[in-house]
């Protein structure tokens, strides 16, 4: 009974909470149901049909999604580059105050969202796909680094001491005794990274650091909006095939 | 004799191998790093370097005044009152969508043990528009809403509630289909409506893992509500987008830190409701 009445409690601050919401927003959903805006966004939807599928505007989109895939494999590996060293830190290798700095620096990575950095890198670089680059190595460098370092944490430490004590170099040791025991590890974090890199770097573009997304946000400024859909719909089509993929390499590896 | 040699050459038989992957991973990145306009060397041009130098250096203090906080404040509280609005509004289509498509309601399955194939034709376009609905990023749907609705955290909340209502349709249909099946299926010979099987049958043991599912996409929906701000939906993304824009890099900062807060304070309320509720 002391349950049913908690549990109530909890529902009624969530629907307190919900009224809020909708009262402090002042939604007006009646107003957006009205006859003449629902024509005005019914028009609007509807300058978006026929998408523009001239072989100049497809070519360019391809040329964009190329370079919506090459942001987001160049920012991946230099991620797992960074990461890669930063975890050797964050796994306690070399010494307490390094262990915690390094995890400092990682969830400082890791809590600023890609695309605030991007808006940041765009400072620092220059509008276009390098600024893209730039965030989400940034922001992939915290999530990988500590991802790494747990696998580094939870491999067993025997073959690598086994090496030192037969009188191997701390490099070779790491290399020959650790290092084959994460590396699968290493190897499937970032491949699901990428997978999710692919997605982000086809939003980033709207703060102007290249890609897909900075040729949506361009075409819809401009009011091109039959070319903006065919932009959306080659986004998608990306976005589906990548869940594809990566559904059908997980089926074969996994 | 060829054993000795062998222990004799201090090289590496892995070498070759190695060396010619090394130059195939670089021959294939290389159209990567030219598309992306690979040029660290920008990062250090001198006229870059300035501008980057006196944001960062405006970055400390933090900008405290009460002015300031006070606007920041009213951006926090819309944040989060356009994550709950927008997965409220999800919930209302994402429901009925994850009934219509789930095949745990299924009549024909009982008869035949699979369900009979116009049903689940008929469950397709249902599916089909949960997929549409969840594929295209929501700070897409943001960035067509504002030009629809106009600025405001309007667009954001319309934003949510699409992308959402798919993501959540898709699990919860899951989720009917991965509880026992058995006490809907009695009720359901028994001749019960489909309503009353799913309300008596399926949701009371589904109910614990449909609440800390929907907690964990308000969770979700929180951070996604601070990024859609950059398209001009309001909240705290407009915010930082607007600071980083006038260079005033102590409103940066003060903004960040309140993201980290608002970001923990979602993930300690929504660890504890999911204990008290489910």
């Amino acid at each position: 009974m002391k349950r049913h009445i908690e549990a109530l409690f909890w529902l009624t601050l969530v629907g307190a909470a919900l009224v809020w919401s909708f009262n402090w927003l002042q939604l007006d959903l009646v107003r957006l149901l009205r006859q003449d805006s629902l024509q005005q966004m019914g028009s609007y939807a509807g300058s978006f049909f026929p998408p523009d599928t001239s072989p100049t505007w497809l070519r360019q989109i391809f040329k964009g999604a190329l370079e919506t895939l090459a942001i987001s494999a160049i920012g991946t590996l230099l991620a797992a580059l960074a990461g890669a060293a930063l975890s050797l830190l964050a796994a306690g290798r070399l010494g307490m105050l390094a262990k915690d700095m390094s995890r400092l620096l990682l969830n400082a990575l890791r809590s600023v969202p890609e695309l605030v950095w991007a808006a940041l890198m765009v400072l620092a670089a220059g509008l276009g796909p390098f600024a893209g680059t730039l965030a989400l190595a940034l922001h992939t460098t915290g999530v990988l680094g500590r991802l790494f370092a747990e696998a580094l944490e939870n491999t067993p430490p025997g073959p690598a001491l086994a090496l030192r004590q037969a009188g191997a170099g701390p490099v070779a040791a790491f290399c020959y005794g650790t290092l084959p025991g994460v590396l699968t590890q290493w190897l499937s974090y970032t491949l699901y990274r990428w997978e999710n890199n692919i997605r982000m770097a086809a939003v980033l573009g709207f703060v102007g650091a290249g890609g897909l997304g900075q040729m949506l946000y361009f075409t819809l400024s401009l009011f091109q909006q039959s070319r903006a859909a065919s932009v959306i719909l080659a986004m998608l089509v990306l976005v589906l095939l990548v869940d594809a993929l990566s559904a059908w390499l997980r089926n074969r590896l996994g | 004799m060829h054993l000795s040699r062998a222990k004799a050459d201090p090289r590496d038989p892995a070498a070759l191998p190695r060396l010619l992957l090394t130059v195939l991973a670089i021959v294939l990145l290389w159209p990567g790093l030219v598309l992306t306009e690979f040029k660290p060397a920008t990062l250090v041009e001198s006229r870059n370097l300035d501008v980057f130098a006196r944001f960062l250096a405006g970055f400390w203090p933090p900008d405290l005044s009460s002015d300031f906080l006070r606007l920041l404040g009213r951006a926090t509280l819309e944040t989060l009152a356009m994550a709950t609005a927008g997965l409220a509004l999800a919930l209302l289509l994402a429901v009925p969508l994850s009934l219509l498509c789930s095949r745990a309601l299924s009549v024909s399955a009982l008869l035949t043990g699979r369900p009979a194939w116009l049903a689940d034709m008929l469950r397709y376009p249902a599916r089909l528009l949960l997929i549409l609905l969840r594929s295209i990023p929501e700070i897409v749907w943001a960035l067509l809403f504002v030009r629809a609705v106009g600025l405001g955290p309007t667009a954001g909340v319309l934003a949510i509630a699409i992308t959402y209502s798919g993501m959540l349709g898709k699990v919860y249909a899951e989720i009917y289909e991965s509880v026992d099946q058995r006490p809907a299926r009695a009720l359901l010979q028994a001749g019960s409506s489909r309503l009353a099987a799913f309300c008596y049958g399926i949701l009371p043991t589904a109910a614990q893992e449909l609440t800390s599912y929907t907690l964990y996409r308000w969770e979700c929906a929180v951070r996604a509500s601070v990024i859609m701000g950059f398209v001009g939906a309001g909240g705290l993304g407009q915010m930082i987008d607007l600071s980083i824009r006038m260079f005033a890099g102590g409103e940066v900062v003060t903004i960040l830190l309140t993201f980290l807060l608002l970001v923990l304070a979602a993930d300690q309320l929504s660890s504890l409701l999911r204990r008290r509720l489910a």
